[in-house]
């Protein structure tokens, strides 16, 4: 891991995002860099340190298991870029 | 003189003795906006005729009757639109419902009164990754106003909102208010719900006040902190009247000075701006003393492995089917999915999706992810033994004064390093304030202001904001 190599095309597919090849270009110097910059905290000794998820002592709240009012979809449907009736509209998904 | 220019506080008094009207404040501020905000470029939208009938409706017995606050236009306000600065979802998203800070401020009385601009997803120290507009800084129009919040902090410096709110994920309240020579509060992780803030790095996020004073800063945190059922990791802790101790002086307080904040990147004229306030803290009576913060150096590699991980699972609802943009003639889900995020995002997000996505992938989780989460563990811990010694830490916000539009924007890293000195408090969940402190002159002579940081202790606003009205009152 000394040499920070990131396969900006590969990755970008993962994060289900299209890219330009001069998005492509732009975005692997930049990335080199900024994770040339990360590979530093390879060097800090954390043996036996608990990883920290979020800053505050509380782990596990639970609610109680109750009813409670949500939005209706005529409320939701407004925002939809595509929609029929009640329910969102979205390319075919499973073949006949 | 416009009422647009004065505090919550002195206008309560006058609303009180019925000396004003809270439509008179609303008149006065669509004046400002009108007069103004075609140079500043800090709103993205405010409807005056709907704050004016709240206004007309105002109940002046509640805490923040008839005042009418500016919002980040990553929090939903309903009915109204929230663009998040994206082309996402700018004219194709309006809030079905108020986020509970929207609820909690219109439950004291205030009055929702304008969205203002900020980076895209609130990524950026500059304002200048908004796909909507630029947004300057009011001292000095060539300069930016500082980001993410950089919109919040220009209409309380302009004048053209009496207070605002942000949201601070690693500096976005505390370095636009330093920016812009605002009152600016990052509470601590946990103190206020998030619920209907666009998430970003939901580890990090905390929404609060930007003001033109501190005591305005306490009287909106009033408002706005509380246990939220919504927001499961705001928590149910006591709530005091942060207004409480503004008056006591800071006579006996230990204020601790990390030499770790006060490296050789740090700009002489904003060291010297620091070194004067801390040495008038001094006068005042409080006891400087030297801590060390070794982890600091680590600070700015561990966000940006943390928070960009966050942000690319948080930002994966953005694909296009519920809300927000979606790609003309989808050949299927995955090509819906791809074009409609490659449309909606401006180049930042993209960088720290990827990078998120990078850090998180098979291979690579605990190499980066797992790591930066033990050096966070680090971080937090040595606040937590120096807030032992010391009742609050007092550092610079930025390494410098606000920037002039399109320094190293095509530098990332380097505007990344510039976020050394608020990063540390959300990795450590701990809460910061930014007050003015002095100037210094661009090369034109323009004023640009600087900020003082004062750091204290998980849940401990009441003794941050009692050091900066100290120092607001000795300046």
């Amino acid at each position: 891991m000394s040499q920070a190599h990131i396969d900006v095309k590969y990755v970008a597919d993962l994060a289900r995002i299209e890219l330009s090849d001069e998005e492509l270009q732009t975005f692997q110097g930049q990335l080199e860099a900024i994770l040339g910059h990360i590979e530093q905290l390879q060097t800090v000794d954390v043996e036996g340190i608990e990883p920290t998820a979020h800053a505050s002592p509380v782990f596990d709240r639970t609610r109680p298991d109750a009813h409670r009012p949500g939005f209706g979809p005529d409320i939701l449907i407004k925002n939809a870029p595509d929609s029929s009736g009640d329910q969102l509209r979205v390319p075919k998904v499973v073949d006949a | 003189m416009s009422l647009a220019t004065e505090t919550i506080a002195s206008l309560r008094k006058k609303l009180l003795a019925g000396e004003i009207t809270s439509v008179q404040i609303v008149d006065d501020i669509a004046a400002a906006i009108e007069a103004k905000d075609g140079q500043i470029d800090a709103y993205n939208n405010y409807n005056i005729e709907a704050a004016r009938e709240a206004a007309q409706n105002a109940d002046l017995s509640l805490p923040l009757g008839g005042i009418p606050i500016a919002i980040k236009d990553n929090i939903n306000v309903i009915g109204e639109p929230t663009t998040c600065a994206s082309k996402f979802l700018e004219g194709a998203y309006n809030s079905p419902y108020d986020a509970t800070v929207t609820a909690k401020l219109k439950a004291a009385g205030a009055i929702p009164l304008g969205r203002t601009n900020m980076d895209e997803f609130a990524m950026g120290s500059t304002t200048e990754n908004s796909a909507i507009k630029a947004t300057k800084n009011p001292h000095a129009l060539g300069h930016v106003p500082g980001g993410s919040s950089g919109g919040s902090a220009a209409v309380v410096a302009a004048d053209t909102a009496i207070a605002s709110l942000g949201s601070d994920t690693g500096g976005s309240i505390r370095q636009p208010a330093s920016h812009c020579g605002v009152v600016g509060l990052k509470p601590s992780y946990g103190r206020v719900s998030r619920y209907g803030l666009v998430a970003f790095a939901s580890s990090l996020d905390q929404i609060g006040p930007m003001t033109k004073s501190v005591e305005d800063a306490a009287l909106i945190l009033n408002a706005i902190s509380g246990e939220d059922k919504a927001d499961s990791t705001c928590l149910d802790a006591e709530v005091p009247d942060f207004t409480a101790n503004l008056g006591e002086d800071i006579a006996g307080m230990k204020l601790g000075v990390p030499a770790e904040f006060f490296g050789e990147w740090l700009d002489e004229g904003v060291k010297a701006n620091i070194d004067a306030a801390i040495k008038k803290l001094e006068d005042a009576g409080a006891e400087i003393v030297p801590i060390s913060l070794p982890s600091t150096q680590y600070a700015v590699a561990t966000y940006y492995i943390i928070a960009p991980a966050e942000a690319s699972s948080n930002l994966s609802r953005f694909d296009g089917v519920r809300y927000g943009n979606r790609a003309d003639k989808p050949e299927n889900m995955l090509d819906l999915y791809r074009r409609s995020r490659e449309e909606g995002f401006g180049p930042e997000v993209k960088r720290r999706i990827i990078l998120g996505t990078y850090v998180l992938s098979s291979g690579y989780y605990d190499a980066y992810y797992t790591r930066a989460q033990k050096v966070r563990t680090l971080i937090q811990r040595e606040f937590t033994e120096a807030f032992e010694k010391v009742d609050a830490i007092v550092t610079p916000v930025c390494p410098t004064a606000a920037p002039e539009f399109g320094q190293d924007s095509d530098n990332p890293l380097q505007r990344y390093h510039a976020d050394i000195c608020t990063i540390s408090a959300n990795l450590a969940g701990i809460c910061g304030i930014s007050v003015p402190c002095g100037t210094v002159d661009n090369a034109t002579g323009e004023k640009l202001p600087v900020g003082l940081q004062i750091l204290g202790p998980h849940l401990g606003e009441a003794a941050v904001l009692k050091v900066a009205a100290n120092y607001e009152k000795l300046r």
